[in-house]
């Protein structure tokens, strides 16, 4: 079970994330560890979802538009049950129900199916679009990448989300300064995020993504505006929470050598030991 | 001697107006989706008389797509129009993951079909829509000849929810049918017994033609108007290429992935006979009127009878 400590919360989603990777063997450890923290914040205290309410209309939504980080959503899921810790070892597997990228139709728990990138971003527009005009009270919470606003999709859902005052729909912007090929610097520079999302008109801050504590006193913020989108940049570290994969130059997807696997390895027997004692 | 059809009183778009407006009158769930597009398809008052079920989401059909799809996730019943290049050549991805791939629902209707574009030319002329509609797996693709049958699409494809295509043009067309017609398998709307002419859209009244003239020449066809294009109404074709044994077909869209390519892989699987297919060659669009355009990519019934005559007398 998901503890209801923040901090507790992101050491257990960070260690099943390393664990069902380590099942796997390899993957998008980077990308995965970067939204940890804020997963830990959405689904340990603002997002109103569980197996119960999984049906009802009046509840959140939550898009991973950069699906490459679905091994931390099913980390998460596990965690608020909607599935046994079994499952999540089948990540990737024949005939899995966990795939890389997101899929509604094959994960309970999951929303919106994800990973053409730019494309989520969009359906979470849609769904707060949908729960704004039934006048539900509900916020959609949508993750979106760094490398993936090279997309110029993300940017055409920012502007309908801005003219149609979509203060239900809430973007957190895993700035982990990484894409898949490198620093996103250095392939497409994307200046200035925090000037970005407030030209397009949303209510912008920008908060350390490795402190649950300034996410969620961020999200708190962004459900109490009004009449904007609501923009958290998250400023991360690709590999976040593992020293070694962090300073590991290429980290977005991982096929771990003898010394990735020396540090995954104590980096999963520390956070078990940190994590005695607490149920999961 | 040529043949003289009414045409009808409508123009497909007010009948597209018209249609979704009386759905989303029916259920709070439909949502009128336009790219910037609306003036051109009559859905402009849609703004006003439909509040909260319609909206313009600016020139981002990528946009539109995914946002069609988190509406159904929501439970609404999207309608999205733009011209049919916009919506497949340029949102494919979307539409394939965010919409196919993902199993929501939604009815995209695509207009400008084919040399129907004119003046907008090549880059607004599709000529392939149908088969890239036809390569997303659960999708149904139809191309509506006469507003009657618009109207029925367009209910179809609310009712039974997932995704759909329909293909046409948004000026009046030939008045095909009656309103009590029944729709549930494609039309024939001619019988012969020497060759089967199968057509959907604008060449469907080439067809019609066609036979007018082949029966001065003593060669009696069988005209289908198959606007079933996927799934394609496989029962109707067999028991008319099973009477005739020759098939032409006939399609304002590329010879390859669409309503040619869909008749052959059904015969060749199921009865295989001669076929021809009438439609675009390895070509782009341009501008031009359609009575040209249809001379220049060679849609018109006289390639129709043509083809027809060559199977004929072989």
């Amino acid at each position: 079970m998901l503890a209801k400590d923040l901090e507790t919360a992101a050491k257990q989603i960070r260690l099943y994330t390393l664990k069902e990777l380590k099942a796997l063997g390899f993957g998008h450890f980077g990308g995965s560890l970067s939204i940890v923290e804020a997963l830990s914040v959405i689904y340990g205290k603002h997002l109103n979802v569980n197996k119960e309410t999984a049906k009802d209309p009046n509840r959140d939504y939550f898009v991973l538009s950069k699906g490459h980080g679905g091994p931390a959503l099913y980390a998460t899921l596990f965690l608020k049950n909607f599935f046994t810790e079994d499952v999540l070892y089948t990540l990737n597997q024949n005939g899995t129900s966990l795939p890389s990228h997101p899929d509604r139709n094959l994960t309970p728990g999951v929303d919106m199916t994800c990973g053409s990138l730019g494309q989520g971003i969009s359906a979470a527009t849609g769904i707060a679009y949908g729960n704004k005009l039934a006048g539900l009270d509900n916020k959609t919470y949508c993750i979106v990448g760094d490398g993936e606003l090279n997309e110029g999709q993300c940017w055409e859902a920012f502007q309908f989300a801005s003219h149609h005052k979509l203060e239900n729909l809430i973007v957190l912007l895993d700035d982990n300064k990484k894409q898949l090929d490198g620093l996103t610097k250095d392939i497409i520079d994307p200046l200035d995020f925090v000037a970005k999302f407030k030209a397009f008109g949303f209510e912008t801050v920008k908060v350390d993504g490795n402190s649950v504590d300034a996410i969620d006193k961020a999200i708190q913020q962004a459900k109490a505006n009004k009449g904007k989108p609501q923009a958290i940049i998250l400023d991360t570290i690709k590999g976040q929470g593992v020293k070694h994969l962090e300073e590991k130059a290429d980290n977005h997807h991982v096929r771990p050598n003898d010394e990735d696997w020396k540090a995954i390895n104590e980096a999963i027997e520390k956070l078990e030991k940190e994590l005695e004692g607490v149920l999961v | 001697m040529t043949l003289i059809l009414e045409q009808t009183e409508k123009e497909m778009r007010q009948v597209y107006a018209e249609t979704v407006y009386e759905l989303a009158q029916q259920d709070p769930k439909v949502i009128v989706m336009e790219a910037d597009l609306s003036s051109s398809m009559s859905t402009g008052s849609l703004k006003e008389t439909l509040p909260g079920q319609y909206v313009n989401v600016g020139i981002m059909e990528a946009n539109m797509m995914s946002m069609a799809a988190g509406l159904s996730v929501t439970g609404r019943k999207p309608f999205l129009h733009s011209f049919g290049q916009f919506l497949t050549r340029r949102a494919f991805d979307q539409l394939f993951v965010s919409l196919g791939y993902a199993q929501l629902s939604a009815v995209l209707v695509g207009s400008d079909a084919g040399v129907t574009a004119e003046h907008n030319g090549g880059t607004h002329m599709t000529f392939e829509d149908m088969g890239l509609m036809r390569s997303v797996p659960k999708a149904s693709v139809y191309e509506a000849s006469d507003p009657t049958l618009l109207k029925y699409l367009l209910k179809k494809g609310y009712a039974e929810g997932g995704l759909h295509y329909i293909r046409t043009i948004r000026k009046a067309t030939a008045k095909l049918y009656d309103e009590d017609t029944n729709f549930e398998k494609a039309q024939v709307l001619r019988e012969g017994n020497d060759v089967t002419i199968v057509a959907s859209g604008i060449m469907v009244v080439e067809a019609l033609q066609a036979a007018e003239t082949l029966k001065e020449e003593g060669i009696e066809a069988t005209v289908i108007d198959m606007f079933y294009i996927k799934p394609l109404d496989g029962e109707t074709l067999l028991k008319a290429a099973k009477k005739t044994g020759k098939v032409v077909t006939a399609e304002n869209h590329n010879v390859n992935n669409g309503l040619g390519s869909a008749v052959c892989e059904y015969l060749a699987e199921n009865h295989p006979v001669p076929v021809r297919r009438i439609g675009v060659k390895e070509q782009f669009g341009q501008v031009g009127l359609t009575p040209y355009l249809q001379e220049v990519y060679e849609l018109t019934a006289a390639d129709i009878v043509k083809a027809a005559k060559e199977l004929v007398t072989k």
